[in-house]
């Protein structure tokens, strides 16, 4: 097994987390034929070069309260997209924010964030809040609140075309 | 909200980054808090199975050990729940939530690689015959490093 096999392996048994016992490190090793130290060391490569961006409690945002989300996305001209994205992304309530690309004419908006508060209102404020800081606020913009949630965990995967064996893992949008 | 106590919300706000990673992290957790490793262990177990937490491990850079991408469907109201349901059962999908807009359905897709994301995506469109829209990360301004909560 090469190294990347063996890290996207041991990634794919975190997809649903440690195992809640006193030695979870030897536990997961022993499915995985590796030793604790080993499965020790290779999470810690897997941080030093920033594959994992964390690690440890991934918490449900809807359950501790924060009943309202919404994807906030807006339609900026492309030589500006990145220096507002920079300073969108320090905005309170702001938790995720990328640039996608526009799909006209279905979808005509270019920067996302995502922005979880107690409530909608709470939201909004914190839309009209991030959209000044950012200089937004006469920019294409369309607030999708979360409705019904179908599936929220680590990704589980099947088989690739290439033939590759299953894994799974966990991503940061989870 | 679910009923948490002082040392509930200690170990959701203050182990969302570095874990340790020693042998018996949850004893390490233990010592910081004041408690017995079976405690530290007895609390999570319980905050996950009550959904607070979703799980204690590692949040990944996207397109770094594999492909993802976010896709949205207009579905028409009627058919919100079967393919929601059709959609949330495809093994590559990790998150599907319904959203206040025309593209009312929108998901995560991660798979091992760029053939594998394109792959789901296809089956999702063949098997509801709506289209489906691939909106791929192209710059990521805000790092996860966790969700800091506000307990008042």
């Amino acid at each position: 097994m090469d190294v990347m096999a063996q890290e996207r392996a041991l990634l794919a048994a975190l997809a649903d987390g440690l195992p809640l016992e006193p030695r979870p490190f030897a536990a997961l090793g022993e499915r995985l034929g590796m030793t604790e130290a080993e499965v020790l060391e290779a999470l810690r490569t897997l941080g030093e070069r920033g594959v994992v961006r964390r690690f440890g409690v991934v918490v449900r945002h809807h359950e501790l309260g924060y009943r309202a989300n919404a994807m906030v996305v807006w339609d900026v001209p492309d030589d500006r997209v990145d220096a507002t994205g920079r300073t969108l992304a320090t905005a309170p309530g702001v938790t995720l924010c990328y640039r996608r690309p526009r799909r006209p004419p279905d979808w005509p908006y270019n920067l996302f964030c995502m922005i979880h508060g107690r409530d909608r209102e709470a939201v909004l404020c914190a839309v009209e809040r991030a959209a000044e800081l950012a200089g937004l606020e006469d920019m294409p913009r369309a607030v999708l609140f979360s409705g019904r949630r179908f599936k929220q965990r680590g990704a589980v995967f099947g088989p690739t075309p290439s033939g590759e064996a299953a894994w799974t893992i966990s991503t940061a949008a989870s | 909200m679910l009923p948490l106590d002082g040392i509930d919300r200690l170990l959701l706000d203050g182990f969302q980054r570095d874990l340790p990673l020693e042998p018996r992290p949850f004893a390490a957790i233990a010592r910081d808090l004041d408690l017995t490793e079976d405690e530290v262990i007895a609390r999570l177990a319980a905050l996950q199975k009550a959904g607070a937490v979703s799980r204690v491990g590692a949040v990944v850079r996207p397109n770094t050990a594999g492909r993802s991408t976010l896709a949205a469907m207009a579905v028409p109201a009627g058919r919100l729940e079967e393919v929601g349901s059709l959609v949330a059962a495809q093994p590559e999908v990790n998150h599907c939530y319904e959203r206040e807009h025309r593209l009312n359905l929108w998901f995560v897709v991660t798979a091992a690689d760029a053939a594998g994301v394109a792959a789901t995506l296809a089956r999702v469109a063949a098997s509801t015959g709506l289209p489906v829209l691939d909106l791929p990360l192209e710059a990521e301004y805000r790092i996860d490093l966790g969700f800091p909560l506000r307990w008042t």
